[in-house]
């Protein structure tokens, strides 16, 4: 009886024990919420709302706004998906479906690996070696065929929205291709096996099968990198170009919010630019939360329909 | 006839499309990969490890410090958010499976894994710096904990599951309590995808540098405690690479050599234990 009774007891504690920690990380989760909010209450009181709808950014006068940082953060995330979901799933499509087996594993270990070199390598590599590139050949080509389009107008500087998109995407890209894949692979091989009895090309099998089979997957793969791009920090810092002005041109220097938060944290010398910088941290957080809880949904769904 | 060419052409530049993503992507790689190491390798001597930065201007010197940094707070910080990772993933495994707690925990989980890391940062900023009143690496250590954790919680839980069942039953019909089976039989099955797991979060840390930007901040000298601001790697790399000396530029490449050629190894090596193991 005695036994019965220690081992029920050291049991209890055991998973009284597990479950405390794995509830330290929801208490972790709020805390972050709750302590961002209260240290961005200074700036919540002075502007309110405005403070999202504002695009003032004058430390002088202790007048922030949100919306230069999140039209910044928005712009660069959208080039970068532009760039790597077709990329991306054009991998996923080679390694999963038309790779030859011994090509398979090291091609996508090499795709892994893009996601391995950390950020802050990307963006020296983008600083020093992209940016020129861009400044020299590309901006000008663009700006003498397609200058017409305010997009690609203005002094091609090298640094700027469309380098820190292209970092990005660079960056995303092994995130989104790798679990574009592994979806790919999720499908049942005799739905595949059926389409290509009926005589249907590899590409057809893919549009009209495999595609529709793991779409829910592949949303959530593209939603897993938006919610990388959206914050990603020290890449964009290094070549977004750090300028508070909107401009149409992608070739014009802007600022994103984590690149805000990087280059001003130790300038905020007033309550109220310190706690703006935190609201903004509140706002990316948010944001992020969305896009990240809706990729884990999504990929969920698509991971459950396919009977795993 | 001309309907089945059509397709046949169609499907070609599809597939010739895909290998060309795929090429670019690989040429990429090369290319940055290539670019490290040509401009790092340079930098790397004796004294890159062992002596402190010169000022711009004279030769040699080297980032002995803030190797000595970045060694100690990933250790640090493996340290704090290993125990906790690991209790977390048992929770999820062997008792939350599909309790509401585990799913909301695990959902987080996966959220945080993927969140902006500069987040953490201002996190650890309010609650750690700003009260203390000076940056220190124990700071720095905390936010880049913070990172890890769900990391290892969400490796060494995949870990647990894959442990037979048979194996906890064969266990608990010989009578032995629940807490005992636990660090007997399942964890010694699972210990070498646990430790992959802290491995892959080692090497996602240890290239971070947002989290220490305005927490460990950065410091050219030899550190006396872990309570004031620290060497490292990352942020003295950012700050060098946006210096406009040359010298200090080819000390940048050199850090961005050791830190990338580390992460590297460590995932290759990762890679394969993992592949051997699901491979059996």
């Amino acid at each position: 009886m005695s036994a019965t009774g220690k081992k029920a007891w050291g049991d209890t504690v055991f998973k009284g024990l597990t479950l405390s920690f794995a509830v330290g990380i929801l208490v972790l989760f709020i805390a972050i919420v709750v302590v961002l909010w209260h240290a961005s209450q200074p700036s919540i009181q002075k502007f309110g709302f405005s403070f999202l709808t504002s695009s003032a950014w004058n430390p002088v006068k202790d007048d922030f706004g949100a919306v230069i940082p999140i039209v910044g953060t928005l712009v660069s995330t959208l080039l970068a998906m532009l760039f790597a979901i077709p990329l991306s799933i054009g991998i996923a499509l080679f390694l999963a479906e038309l790779a030859p087996s011994w090509i398979k594993t090291p091609f996508g270990v090499a795709i892994e690996l893009l996601a391995a070199i950390p950020s802050i390598v990307y963006g020296m590599w983008g600083l020093f070696v992209l940016s020129p590139l861009m400044a020299d050949g590309v901006q000008p080509w663009l700006a003498e065929h397609f200058g017409f389009i305010p997009l690609f107008s203005g002094p091609p500087m090298g640094i700027g929205m469309l380098t820190a998109g292209l970092v990005l995407a660079l960056m995303i890209l092994p995130f989104i291709a790798s679990v574009t894949r592994d979806v790919f692979q999720m499908v049942p091989l005799n739905l595949k096996e059926a389409a290509y009895g009926m005589g249907c090309t590899t590409w057809e099998v893919v549009r009209d099968v495999v595609i529709p089979y793991g779409l829910k997957g592949i949303v959530g793969a593209v939603f897993l990198g938006m919610g990388r791009a959206l914050g990603e920090t020290m890449a964009v810092t290094f070549v977004i170009g750090n300028a508070f002005h909107l401009s149409w041109s992608l070739f014009a220097p802007g600022n994103s919010i984590a690149s805000t938060l990087a280059n001003e944290f130790t300038e905020a010398d007033s309550d109220v630019y310190l706690s703006s910088l935190i609201e903004l941290g509140l706002v990316l957080f948010m944001i992020s939360f969305i896009i990240l809880g809706l990729a884990q949904l999504w990929l969920r769904r698509g991971a459950q329909e396919a009977g795993r | 006839m001309m309907r089945q060419r059509r397709r046949k052409l169609v499907n070609r530049m599809v597939l010739l499309a895909s290998g060309l993503a795929t090429l670019i992507a690989l040429v990429m790689l090369g290319w940055i990969l290539g670019d490290v190491a040509l401009q790092g390798i340079g930098a790397i001597n004796w004294d890159f490890f062992t002596e402190l930065p010169a000022p711009p201007g004279e030769q040699g010197g080297g980032l002995g410090s803030a190797i000595l940094g970045t060694f100690l707070m990933t250790m640090l910080a493996a340290m704090m958010a290993v125990p906790f990772g690991v209790l977390v993933g048992t929770y999820l495994s062997e008792f939350g499976r599909d309790s509401t707690v585990g799913r909301i925990v695990r959902y987080l989980s996966d959220i945080l894994v993927s969140a902006p890391s500069i987040i953490i940062r201002v996190f650890v900023y309010i609650v750690m710096v700003k009260p203390m009143g000076h940056f220190s690496g124990w700071a720095g250590a905390v936010s880049l904990a913070i990172i890890m954790l769900p990391v290892v919680s969400r490796t060494t839980e995949e870990m647990l599951k894959l442990v037979p069942h048979e194996l906890r039953e064969a266990a608990l019909a010989l009578g032995a309590p629940y807490w005992k089976i636990m660090p007997q039989v399942i964890y010694r099955a699972a210990v070498a995808g646990i430790i992959t797991g802290v491995m892959l979060g080692v090497a996602r840390v240890a290239g971070e540098t947002a989290p220490l930007l305005f927490t460990a901040l950065n410091s050219p000298y030899w550190m006396e405690s872990m309570n004031e601001p620290l060497g490292n790697l990352t942020v003295t790399l950012f700050n060098y690479a946006m210096s406009p000396y040359d010298d200090w530029h080819s000390l940048a490449w050199g850090a961005a050599f050791l830190i990338t050629m580390a992460v590297l190894v460590t995932t290759i090596i990762t890679r394969l234990v993992l592949h051997r193991r699901s491979g059996h």
